[in-house]
């Protein structure tokens, strides 16, 4: 039981440290970008361009909405 | 000794190693040296163990999916840094922080693990690849000696010039120096990321000076456009308040 609770502790810790953030919609905008990126691959279609306006897109509407909360 | 073989090697590793650099000292000069030195430590550790088990099969790891899962956590975390980058400076400026001011709140007395992971994760992908670069070079012209020996120089010399810029490094204003090391960590990892998944960039290896260029101007940008939109806010929030008794526009 110990066991378990310190691994939870030190997965979540991990996940919100690395993965997530203050922002979790930063962190899926980017796994759906690598998921996008990977089908047009696939396809055959050049698609290095998207993951950068993906990353751009998201930390944009992540800023806005941070000002928003701000207030 | 094969000097092509080694000179050779050292030039194909040496971006791989101002790569593992760059992160290390990014890290340990915005986060705490102990933890990113230890990091760097348990890389090289851990890529010492996977040379000597493997040795020539090394050729045979596939590098692709390990681009992908530590460019996607590089990637997601230096956002992290941008964003809160870019909030403080839009919101105190860029000087704060000068010194040996904090500030990452999460970063205390303690060891920093964040810090560790961070040069862990960049040293072993990079040192994986430079290996890789070693045994390609070295098993095709037998010459894996000079192969390995080109790579080393490489490691010392941009090694000794990362310890060397520290210095100059620890002068910038720490929130300067958090925005535009996010900016940094971000292009590793959409570099990264995207390479793994096969879409190749235009321009091969240079594309990480454009991306980063490209990075750094959106994040000047963005502490422009959030400034605006701090100042923005109350003035909209004022016009939509409905007018009372006693009070005029």
């Amino acid at each position: 039981m110990m066991l378990w609770n310190r691994t939870r502790k030190v997965v979540t810790w991990w996940v919100v440290t690395f993965v997530t953030g203050d922002d979790w919609t930063v962190a899926a905008a980017v796994g759906a970008g690598l998921l996008a990126t990977w089908g047009l691959v696939r396809s055959g279609v050049p698609a290095w361009w998207l993951l950068p306006l993906v990353v751009l897109g998201a930390t944009v509407s992540s800023l806005y909405r941070a000002v928003l909360r701000e207030r | 000794m094969n000097t092509a073989v080694l000179i050779s090697t050292f030039l194909a590793a040496s971006i791989e190693v101002i790569e593992m650099v760059a992160i290390v000292v990014a890290v340990g000069a915005t986060r705490q040296w102990r933890g990113a030195l230890a990091g760097t430590l348990a890389g090289l550790l851990v890529l010492a163990v996977l040379i000597a088990a493997l040795g020539t099969a090394l050729q045979r790891v596939p590098l692709s999916p390990i681009r992908v899962v530590v460019g996607a956590l590089l990637l997601t975390f230096g956002l992290q840094w941008v964003r809160k980058g870019v909030r403080s400076v839009s919101r105190d400026g860029w000087t704060t922080g000068i010194g040996e001011q904090q500030v990452e709140e999460d970063v205390g007395d303690g060891f920093d693990w964040t810090g560790f992971l961070l040069a862990f994760r960049g040293v072993s992908l990079e040192g994986l690849e430079i290996a890789v670069i070693v045994v390609a070079f070295g098993a095709a012209n037998h010459a894996i000696a000079s192969a390995a020996i080109g790579a080393a120089a490489s490691v010392l010399l941009i090694g000794a010039l990362g310890a060397a810029s520290y210095r100059l490094v620890a002068r910038i204003p720490r929130r300067a120096l958090q925005l535009f090391v996010g900016a940094l960590l971000t292009t590793f990892g959409t570099f990264w990321a995207n390479e793994g998944l096969g879409a190749d960039w235009p321009g091969g290896d240079l594309a990480l000076l454009w991306l980063g260029a490209f990075y750094i101007a959106a994040a000047l940008v963005l502490v422009r456009v959030v400034s605006y939109w701090r100042q923005g806010t109350p003035r909209r929030l004022r016009a939509a308040e409905p007018l009372t008794e006693g009070r005029s526009r």
